[in-house]
């Protein structure tokens, strides 16, 4: 009973979607108030009821309601409560549910916090929003129904897929997804700006915070996986430029790009058309990760149970949603007009080449993940792209980016002045010499790639204290260094904590591949390998059982100058439902390192091929992502959008009578 | 030419390109057996450990080989096919009880229905490396000869039998 309400509860929230787009587009079109007017209870309505199903088939996860095919492929009996919870999004069909939920829940996000928008704009952007989603109802009720039922039905269900039996696994998918989803307002925005053909500094306003706070989840849902990675799959390795992962890079790349590309327009009104391009392209490419994950197209760990319909779907989709809007573009755009004039050295200039570098950038990646769908499709061949391609392109496009992003924020808009800049950032560049020079030296060895990414991150991040230093001592204005700290807006010191968060990152990434070392060693009982100067002694492995696996568990205690550290217990389960091995690795993390311990394979009855590694500074890879993200939720939250927003009100009440 | 078409243009593109990738199938790799006389092996049958079996016992005879494993969850789907295969006494069917246990691959097909003449018994997965087994079941049909001339990776379905499996099995039986 219960799955059956959650699929009248789909074709329910379809009618919504389908009134809140028709409603919206038309009634904005039209001028239609009353039309517009019934177009925020649509798209609320729609939300309650996408709510419902997801929330019915939650319900039947946790009840073990094997007689739905869905559950029955994607939960056990035996599976923990917490994991029947994530089971709802381990498969395709529950995943296509809960983009839908994320859909809705931005939707109703921009019914309630841009109600000071003109009531056509915000008719348009829920209009297409609502266009979106009616096409993912769509895909949901015709071709990945989750509320289907299987007869006879199965006594037990087939388990969750072991790799996703993890905590982060929780998380990582509904992160991404928010971040995916949140470009879809982004793009909205920009629809409807086309539409009406308004492309202004409000426009960017408007669009700014929306597409920051995605952009937020968006990081965070990527250091989310790549963390599950590097401790789930047991390799260690935290980045593998697999087909799905640059997937979900992609548009954060493009949405690096957007946020500073709106940024100009909303201060200078240059770049529009570009910025307007940049909306649709990021959403475009939050598409085309679906439409890779879900087709079979390309191989990838993340595969889902593909279907050829599903790919003909999301296909057709892409062509209405990107390529319709793409034609709009190509109609507004030569309207759009130019924008304020500025020199070649600016902000403005500055900001377009960090645009051009993520577009490159982007790209690359893009060119590297379908390079080998070309050769195949023109039957060339069957090859893999891998990290050296990646890696090779990825370094020379982004070291330029990252080293004008120190100087960006210190460029006048309009035009700058070079001895200027190069005067205020010296000590800046010092401090990089500084650390590029010396610092390898001090952590073992010098090589040119550390030295480069070291002078980078310490750039960037003294750059990035320098200007608030410059804040706090700007004699003009007379006001303590305080009040002027306190009047410094939360926008600034957001992309200030998001560039300090780049600049960890890539100290993380830099020292990582520098000096991280592993071994693998057959070890009896007793033995000991050393390595990073900590000694790994293996005490043996004995089973154990857990809810729903049988594992062997290798305890191995690890010292240094014989003061002990840690003991690790890294397991080699088996699930006993799909009889599938996993490698549960064991990781001591420590800000400077983690030491990282995983079981091989059994070699006699006592013996086991193990596996350790040493990640000097691995943590600051998901510690820089985080503060970019912090930096990135700190911006979205400044007064400013908000008081902006209280005077355009007051001054639409003010021309009111007059119009 | 307005240089706005630009991106609608490589949208085209991509999207043209996507659509010939759906025809595609990436994990269809050819296999470098096909041709090539199939690998040694001689193995304890599953049913009776005592005797043993060997492709050579089968030339002149074409035959199909089907990996299988009771832990396997695809083999469960493609279970029907072989015993309708079996039934219809195209082709005889010997099974490779890849990576599995004793007891229950013989409780499987004791449940399932067996549409083995024989299934050998490959405890610890050697002859599978042999056979660049590397997802189970995976299915090899084999000449008069002990030449490979068909090596299916997942489950055989209804169609693919029909479509290609019973074709070659004809051709090569006439040869």
């Amino acid at each position: 009973m219960i799955p059956e309400i959650g699929q009248i509860a789909l074709a329910l929230a379809l009618c919504l979607a389908l009134s809140q787009a028709v409603l919206g587009l038309a009634g904005a079109a039209r001028g239609d108030s009353a039309w517009m007017g019934a177009v925020r209870p649509a798209a609320q309505g729609q939300f309650v009821f996408v709510a419902i199903a997801f929330g019915c088939l939650t319900y039947a996860f946790v009840a073990n309601d094997f007689t739905v095919t869905y559950v029955a492929s994607n939960s056990n009996s035996a599976l923990p409560l917490a994991y029947r919870v994530a089971g709802v999004w381990g498969g395709h069909e529950g995943s296509i549910l809960l983009w839908i939920l994320m859909l809705a829940v931005w939707t109703v996000g921009v019914t309630l916090f841009s109600r000071h928008l003109p009531d056509e704009m915000l008719s348009r952007v829920l209009g297409v929003m609502g266009l979106v989603s009616v096409g993912f109802l769509l895909f949901v009720l015709f071709t990945s129904n989750p509320f289907a039922r299987v007869f006879p039905s199965p006594a037990d269900g087939r388990d969750l897929n072991p790799l996703l039996q993890d905590p982060g696994m929780v998380l990582h998918p509904p992160m991404l997804y928010m971040g995916y989803v949140g470009f879809s307002v982004a793009f909205s925005f920009a629809v409807a700006a086309l539409l009406s053909g308004r492309l202004d500094a409000a426009w960017a306003r408007w669009s700014r915070p929306w597409t920051t706070t995605a952009w937020a989840f968006l990081t965070v849902g990527i250091a989310l996986g790549s963390g599950w990675a590097y401790y789930e799959l047991g390799w260690g390795g935290w980045w593998f430029w697999d087909p799905v992962e640059n997937a979900s890079f992609m548009p954060w790349l493009v949405g690096t790009g957007l946020i500073h590309s709106l940024a100009v327009t909303e201060k200078r009104g240059c770049f529009r058309s570009w910025t307007v391009l940049l909306a649709i392209v990021a959403f475009a490419l939050s598409l085309l990760g679906t439409f890779l994950v879900r087709s079979g197209v390309l191989t990838s760990v993340h595969a889902f149970a593909t279907d050829p319909a599903r790919g003909v779907f999301i296909l057709a989709l892409l062509v209405v949603v990107i390529g319709g809007s793409l034609l709009l573009y190509v109609w507004r755009a030569p309207r759009i007009g130019l924008g304020g004039s500025f020199d070649i050295v600016s902000r403005e200039s500055l900001l377009l080449v960090n645009n051009v570098m993520f577009a490159a950038a982007a790209g690359s990646v893009l060119l590297g993940t379908l390079y080998p769908l070309a050769l195949d499709a023109s039957g060339l061949g069957k090859i893999s792209v891998g990290p050296p391609y990646f890696e090779t392109v990825f370094v020379p496009l982004m070291a330029p980016a990252l080293f004008l992003m120190g100087v960006a924020p210190f460029a006048r808009w309009k035009k700058a002045s070079l001895p200027e800049l190069a005067s205020r950032l010296r000590w800046a560049l010092g401090a990089g010499l500084v650390a590029a020079l010396a610092l390898p030296f001090a952590l073992g060895r010098w090589s040119p790639l550390v030295a480069l990414g070291l002078l980078l991150a310490t750039w960037i991040a003294a750059s990035s204290v320098l200007q608030l230093y410059e804040k706090t001592r700007n004699a003009a204005s007379g006001a303590s260094a305080w009040a002027r700290l306190r009047n410094t807006p939360r926008a600034h010191y957001g992309m200030l904590l998001a560039h300090f968060g780049v600049a960890v990152f890539v100290t993380g990434v830099t020292l990582v591949k520098g000096y991280e070392s592993e071994k693998d060693v057959r070890m009896e009982p007793g033995d000991t390998t050393e390595i990073g100067g900590y000694t790994f002694r293996f005490d043996g492995a004995r089973d154990v059982r857990g809810p729903n696996y049988v594992a062997a568990r290798g305890t191995i205690k690890v010292t240094k100058n014989g003061q002990s550290v840690t003991t690790l217990y890294p397991e080699k389960r088996i699930y006993t439902v799909q009889n599938m091995p996993m490698t549960e690795a064991a990781i001591d993390p420590g800000f400077t390192r983690d030491l990282y311990v995983s079981l091989g394979e059994s070699v006699s009855n006592s013996a086991w091929v193990v596996r350790v590694q040493h990640k000097p500074f691995i943590d600051w890879i998901w510690g820089g992502c985080l503060l970019m993200a912090l930096g990135g939720a700190l911006a979205a939250s400044d007064r400013r959008y908000r008081f902006a927003l209280k005077k355009e009100r007051a001054e639409a009440y003010a021309s009111a009578p007059a119009a | 030419m307005n240089r706005f078409l630009l991106p609608v243009g490589i949208f085209a593109a991509l999207v043209a390109l996507l659509g010939v990738g759906l025809t595609l199938n990436p994990r269809e790799v050819p296999s470098p057996l096909i041709g090539k006389a199939a690998p040694h092996f001689e193995l304890p049958q599953l049913h009776d450990s005592a005797k043993t079996f060997s492709e050579k016992d089968m030339l002149g005879k074409v035959w199909v080989l089907n990996v299988w494993a009771s832990w396997c969850v695809s083999c469960r789907e493609e279970h029907p096919v072989l015993l309708d295969l079996a039934k219809s006494g195209a082709v005889p069917i010997y099974g490779l009880n890849y990576k599995d246990r004793r007891p229950e691959g013989l409780g499987w097909l004791k449940n399932m229905g067996d549409p083995y003449q024989i299934s050998a018994f490959d405890a610890d997965g050697r002859v599978g490396i042999d056979y660049g087994v590397y997802g189970v079941p995976e299915t090899y049909v084999i000449d008069k000869r002990g030449v490979i001339r068909y090596k299916r990776i997942g489950p055989l379905t209804t169609e693919i039998v029909k479509e290609k499996v019973l074709p070659l099995v004809q051709e090569l039986g006439r040869g």
